[in-house]
């Protein structure tokens, strides 16, 4: 008898303990600071509702303090992290290290095939969809009808760096405080790089060639920073080598800039309620030159599963719910179409409601006019259109940004730049063992 | 004699002073107001010192979107424990540095503050394996260790020049009284070093509630504490000064509130034997 109530209380815990894991599964997602990632944890009740099993713990952290944690708990296995936003720099390097789980096996209802061809060739690897796209974008022109009106110009659908140049020239007031153009020139691997990168790409200039020898004493890359100097110089505003993003979004706002070349997120700031210009804001493709290349990027914050993590099947269920088609309908219903994930599903630039948005499609033009593994006029060794995925292009990208920023700032000639650039950068890929 | 200081004199230190003390606060007195600012009205060009619009809407997006209270507790107990912990430790090391040095005393004193030179991110990795391998990441008592040994070279050192000020021949003088060790340590020369004990705590204690890069590496969510907190709100797409100012504004208000009510202590402890 006591044999059996022993067995009894004993099954009975071991049901109560499994049926307690199975209740409070918790998964702790690592996320940065942008408006779609806060307004997604604002809707978690609809997950909750869905999967009561599952409670998600938040940790929000700056860019690069995030990847710095996320790259440590990743490198020692240390398995914090059961789901982490990461960008299309780190998908494919992370990948191809087996640092990341495979989302091949979402469930039907995911529908991998309506991501955006370009967003989802740059996160597969070896033909596992290595991360989920949470938003896309790319880079675009936004600039000031009313400015352009008055200039007695018009701005095409696809600009030319030419045509950009006639605008800039023709918007800028410096006596009333109006520049005809902003740009990034803040220095970092993400802040003025990924600009001048993808605007290297329409000149024809590219990072390495196919045998990974550096190409900065290359005229492309000469004709590409002389003409971005020669744009900030004349038309630009002062002290620009200290804007990124946050200072030219703001210059923008306020009505400082008669075009702002950035990422295609911006769209729904400069057309928001904290414009001053909101009703004057026009889009056309970033520009080329000729070459049958456009200087715009390609970026994705994705949702991604590190191996080290011991709850990956809770995981997997989390980035269905807020990746798939009903996530971009939840946020549709309860804040509006201008406020859902843009830049990933197909299905999205198809709706009838979105389509009315007046950057809806210049972003899908502008995302697929990006091409990673195929991004500059001459071919390339690597993959990524802004940036290069390899491990060293966080660190070179960054010091040649400093170069490039000095050149802005006036400290440095471009040549000058462009010699210390070529420099640094072999002597870092021969000490990588990519040259010899 | 204590020397006459002329009225002109008087005028111009005050005056010199106080626009120090001003070019110290202004930033933080501008991150205060921007906190009740729109966040169009924290970014205008030109900057405006005050806004057309005051809000509230800061806070109470902050307050809504996180929870305040665990990262305020995280903080109170990591900055209190490791301060508390360290000086545990670190006045019977000092007393010993200072009433009984030995040849390597001055050496060991150096080198003690040399680990201080390294830089942080140089120990990250072994110290992020030992965490996890002792099960101490994202835990208050890993933190309170974590910023305990951080903080222990600053607070021996403080404390070792407090004890050099204490004439040696009272603890004698209690020695040959029969005190035991323990009780000359207790009884003599804390009441004695008060001062410099109090204003060794609140600056560690400052120390720890400002650390940022262990704070932040170490935790996830469950220990993460207010350097967290503000970190969460930075934003690399999106101006949010606003925001991220009334988020620093919450976390630096307890240290500033403590540091206004101790200041006299600070101070008296941190002038502690300056004059003789």
């Amino acid at each position: 008898m006591k044999i059996t109530l022993r067995a009894l209380f004993g099954a009975t815990a071991a049901l109560a303990l499994t049926g307690a894991a199975m209740a409070d599964t918790t998964i702790t997602v690592a996320t940065v600071n942008n408006g779609d990632m806060i307004r997604m944890q604002g809707l978690m009740d609809d997950f909750y509702a869905k999967h009561p099993d599952i409670k998600v713990e938040w940790v929000t952290l700056e860019e690069n303090v995030l990847r710095q944690n996320v790259t440590t708990d990743i490198a020692t296995n240390g398995g914090q992290f059961d789901v982490m936003t990461i960008g299309t720099y780190e998908v494919p390097i992370w990948g191809k290290q087996g640092w990341l789980v495979s989302l091949n096996d979402l469930p039907a209802e995911y529908d991998a095939d309506d991501l955006l061809p370009a967003i989802r060739g740059g996160l597969t690897v070896d033909g596992n969809l290595m991360a989920s796209p949470f938003y896309g974008e790319s880079s675009m022109v936004m600039y000031r009808k009313d400015l352009m009106e008055k200039a007695g110009l018009t701005m095409p659908d696809a600009p030319t760096w030419a045509e950009i140049e006639t605008a800039a020239a023709a918007m800028t007031d410096k006596s009333a405080g109006i520049y005809g153009i902003c740009l990034r020139g803040k220095a970092g691997w993400g802040e003025n790089i990924a600009f001048l990168s993808a605007m290297a790409n329409s000149y024809g200039a590219r990072w390495f060639d196919e045998a990974w020898v550096p190409q900065f004493d290359q005229p492309e890359w000469k004709a590409t920073l002389d003409s971005y100097l020669h744009l900030m110089n004349n038309y630009g505003p002062p002290g620009a080598s200290n804007n990124g993003f946050n200072e030219n979004l703001t210059l923008f706002q306020q009505g400082k800039c008669g075009m702002w070349i950035d990422a295609t997120v911006a769209a729904s700031f400069v057309t928001g309620a904290d414009s001053t210009v909101a009703a004057d804001v026009g889009f056309a493709l970033a520009p080329d030159n000729g070459l049958g290349k456009r200087g715009n990027w390609l970026w994705a914050w994705t949702l991604a599963i590190p191996s080290s993590s011991q709850k990956q099947d809770a995981a997997k269920t989390f980035i269905n719910w807020a990746t798939n088609k009903d996530y971009l309908a939840l946020v549709a219903s309860r804040e509006g179409w201008a406020n859902v994930p843009p830049g990933t599903r197909t299905s999205l630039y198809e709706n009838a409601e979105y389509a009315k948005l007046p950057f809806a499609k210049m972003t899908l033009d502008s995302i697929n006019a990006a091409d990673p593994t195929n991004p500059s006029v001459k071919p390339v060794p690597y993959v990524g259109v802004q940036f290069v995925a390899i491990p060293e292009f966080q660190g070179l990208g960054t010091s040649v940004g400093e170069l490039f920023s000095a050149a802005l700032a006036g400290t440095r000639t471009a040549d000058q730049a462009l010699s210390a650039a070529q420099s640094l950068v072999t002597d870092e890929m021969e000490a990588s063992g990519y040259i010899q | 004699m204590a020397r006459a200081v002329s009225p002109s004199r008087k005028f111009w230190t005050t005056l010199a002073a106080w626009s120090v003390a001003l070019v110290i606060f202004f930033p933080v007195f501008w991150m205060v107001l921007t906190s009740f600012k729109t966040e169009a009205s924290a970014v205008a060009t030109p900057p405006q010192l005050f806004s057309a619009e005051w809000t509230l809407a800061n806070y109470q997006d902050v307050w809504a979107r996180s929870d305040y209270p665990r990262f305020f507790w995280n903080s109170v107990v990591i900055a209190l424990g490791s301060t508390l912990l360290g000086l545990a430790i670190a006045i019977p090391a000092a007393w010993s540095m200072a009433f009984v040095p030995g040849k390597r005393t001055k050496d060991l004193l150096m080198w003690m503050l040399s680990t201080k030179m390294m830089p942080a991110v140089a120990v990250m990795v072994p110290l992020y394996l030992v965490f996890q391998k002792l099960g101490l990441f994202d835990t208050r008592i890993g933190l309170v260790l974590a910023l305990m040994l951080m903080n222990l070279p600053i607070i021996i050192w403080m404390l070792y020049t407090y004890f050099r000020e204490i004439p040696g021949e009272i603890l004698e003088a209690a020695r040959m009284d029969g005190a035991s060790l323990w009780n000359e340590i207790i009884y003599v020369l804390t009441p004695m070093a008060v001062p410099g004990i109090a204003s060794t705590l609140l600056l560690n204690v400052i120390l720890a509630w400002n650390e940022a890069f262990w704070t932040i590496t170490l935790t996830t969510t469950k220990a993460a504490p207010l350097s967290a907190f503000i970190a969460s709100f930075s934003a690399p797409q999106g101006l949010f000064y606003a925001k991220l100012s009334a988020a620093s504004t919450m976390a630096i208000a307890p240290i500033l509130i403590l540091g206004w009510f101790s200041q006299k202590q600070l101070v008296r402890g941190l002038t502690f034997g300056a004059v003789k």
